[in-house]
């Protein structure tokens, strides 16, 4: 799992990767009440606004954290979107998208360096 | 953060025990939730009793510089100094009595609503208890100050604790340690004593939730904080909640639901304007309102249930019937005020200004939210039903 500066995850298997926010943006956040995801065949270009996620008091944008088209939606958001809270790094996915560029996700954060860089905040 | 210095309540050091994120909000930085999150704070508050820290806020006493020793006299002259600048009968309060008003600029626009009471205590007549919002209350104090000249003082209170206890257990946790509390209807108010100590305390609130509004002075709050949260039944609650649940109570935040460009007829507050002083015509923009009244109105404040979708908040646009088919050509007929997700209903909430002739339980309308149209259904206020206690007339 790779992980960027604004709190997403990443997990590539084969050229699919699996994104969503970390346990420390989904804390920060509070409550998740709606999730806004974007459709199937979606192309997305890294450090585009992708999603929305909505907690009782506001609104957050959630930006691509890499680039590819995405290939699925995470269905369970819709009904229950605390599932974001409860499990972020897992059943709380966000999105798979078709990674364009492998490249891309090697060169973000390891589990070491995101929590080095967690420390610093 | 601005560089701006943010004040801090006599509560601050129970907040940060406590674990609550802040915010800055009126000028303070207060607590905005607890580790226990908006949601939950929220539900605690209608199923028990949320404990709130509203030092925020500006608790004032005015008082009549002469009095003349007859208590409805006193009473007469010091309501003659508000009067001119609210829409509500002060003169009519009874002993004892708190009245929500409204503040008015010379057109009749909102410029704050407060709560103004009348002391119970016949030696206190010819004096008024005045709760003021945060934002707004040094414009407010230098209004009223000019407005009574050298006939009252104007005697601030901020500098003590304003605490909040709301929830159909609010009066159970308040019963033992404020001895004649649970004897207050809503919206009245008495000097009670806690620990020998005396203190203002009405039942009030800002959740629709039976409650009470607590000022003590500075040098008690963390004891009265400490002990009120030492009952089972009390959790603390921050301004985020606070906000979901006045949201759900249908009452207006000022400075989004209502400001000094909006009447209280187009605010929906219609029931805060005097019979008696809209027939003498006598308070601020009061030919205004009766027109208003009268049907002269372009637009008023409404409760909206979205139906799919995201929140709709502060500022989306709200589009007219078949908006959400027709698409987004048309002009936006008015726009949310206020909102966000309900956590007693499960669902969004707003509430916004719309034309009179949308503005009818169950026109259904639409709301902009990140350039899509979302069903939304005009229903009444408030969303989540009150539980005030009232006490029964005595006959």
């Amino acid at each position: 799992m790779r992980f960027t500066k604004d709190h997403e995850w990443v997990d590539l298997v084969g050229d699919t990767a699996t994104i969503g926010i970390t346990a420390y943006a989904a804390e920060q956040l509070g409550d998740v009440v709606f999730v806004e995801l974007p459709e199937a065949g979606k192309t997305v270009h890294a450090g585009d606004q992708m999603a929305v996620v909505e907690s009782v008091k506001a609104a957050s944008d959630v930006f691509a954290p890499i680039s590819g088209e995405v290939t699925a939606a995470n269905p369970e958001l819709g009904d229950t979107p605390q599932t974001v809270n409860d499990q972020p790094e897992g059943a709380g996915w966000f999105v798979k998208v078709r990674v364009a560029d492998p490249e891309e996700v090697a060169a973000l954060m390891d589990r070491a360096a995101y929590e080095a860089y967690l420390a610093t905040l | 953060m601005t560089g701006e210095t943010l004040k801090t309540t006599p509560l601050a050091s129970s907040h940060a025990a406590l674990g609550a994120k802040t915010t800055a909000f009126g000028g303070y930085d207060m607590p905005v939730q607890y580790p226990a999150g908006i949601l939950k704070e929220h539900l605690w508050t209608r199923a028990h009793a949320g404990l709130f820290d509203v030092s925020h806020m500006g608790p004032a006493f005015l008082k009549l510089s002469q009095t003349s020793g007859d208590p409805d006299t006193d009473h007469r002259a010091v309501a003659a100094l508000i009067e001119p600048l609210v829409c509500g009968d002060i003169r009519g309060l009874k002993p004892g009595q708190l009245r929500y008003t409204l503040l008015l600029n010379a057109v009749g626009g909102i410029v704050d609503d407060l709560m103004v009471g009348r002391p119970a205590e016949p030696e206190r007549q010819g004096e008024l208890y005045v709760v003021v919002n945060a934002g707004t209350k040094d414009n407010d104090f230098a209004i009223i100050s000019d407005a009574i000249g050298s006939a009252a003082g104007l005697q601030r209170a901020d500098d003590g604790a304003l605490v909040a206890v709301q929830g159909p257990e609010a009066a159970a946790v308040v019963a033992e340690l404020i001895p004649g509390a649970t004897d207050l209807g809503f919206m009245t108010f008495a000097s009670l004593s806690f620990d020998g100590e005396t203190l203002t305390v009405s039942r009030s609130g800002y959740t629709g939730e039976d409650g009470f509004e607590i000022l003590c002075p500075a040098r008690l709050a963390e004891r009265l904080w400490t002990r009120l949260l030492a009952d089972p039944r009390a959790a603390p609650v921050g301004l985020g909640a606070r906000d979901s649940l006045r949201l759900e109570a249908g009452l207006p935040l000022y400075g989004h639901d209502a400001d000094d460009t909006t009447s209280p007829v187009e605010a929906g507050l219609a029931f805060a304007i005097s019979k008696r002083r809209l027939k003498a015509l006598d308070f601020p923009g009061a030919a205004r309102m009766a027109g208003e009244l009268h049907g002269d109105l372009t637009r008023v404040r409404v409760g909206l249930k979205v139906l799919e979708g995201a929140p709709a908040r502060e500022g989306a646009p709200i589009l007219g019937p078949d908006s959400g088919t027709l698409g987004l050509e048309d002009q936006p007929i008015g726009k949310v005020t206020s909102g966000g997700f309900s956590p007693s209903l499960s669902a969004p909430i707003a509430m916004g200004y719309v034309p009179p002739a949308l503005a009818e339980p169950g026109a259904e309308l639409a709301v902009q939210v990140r350039g899509r149209a979302q069903r939304a259904q005009v229903v009444e206020l408030p969303f989540v039903p009150h539980r005030y206690f009232r006490k029964p007339k005595e006959a």
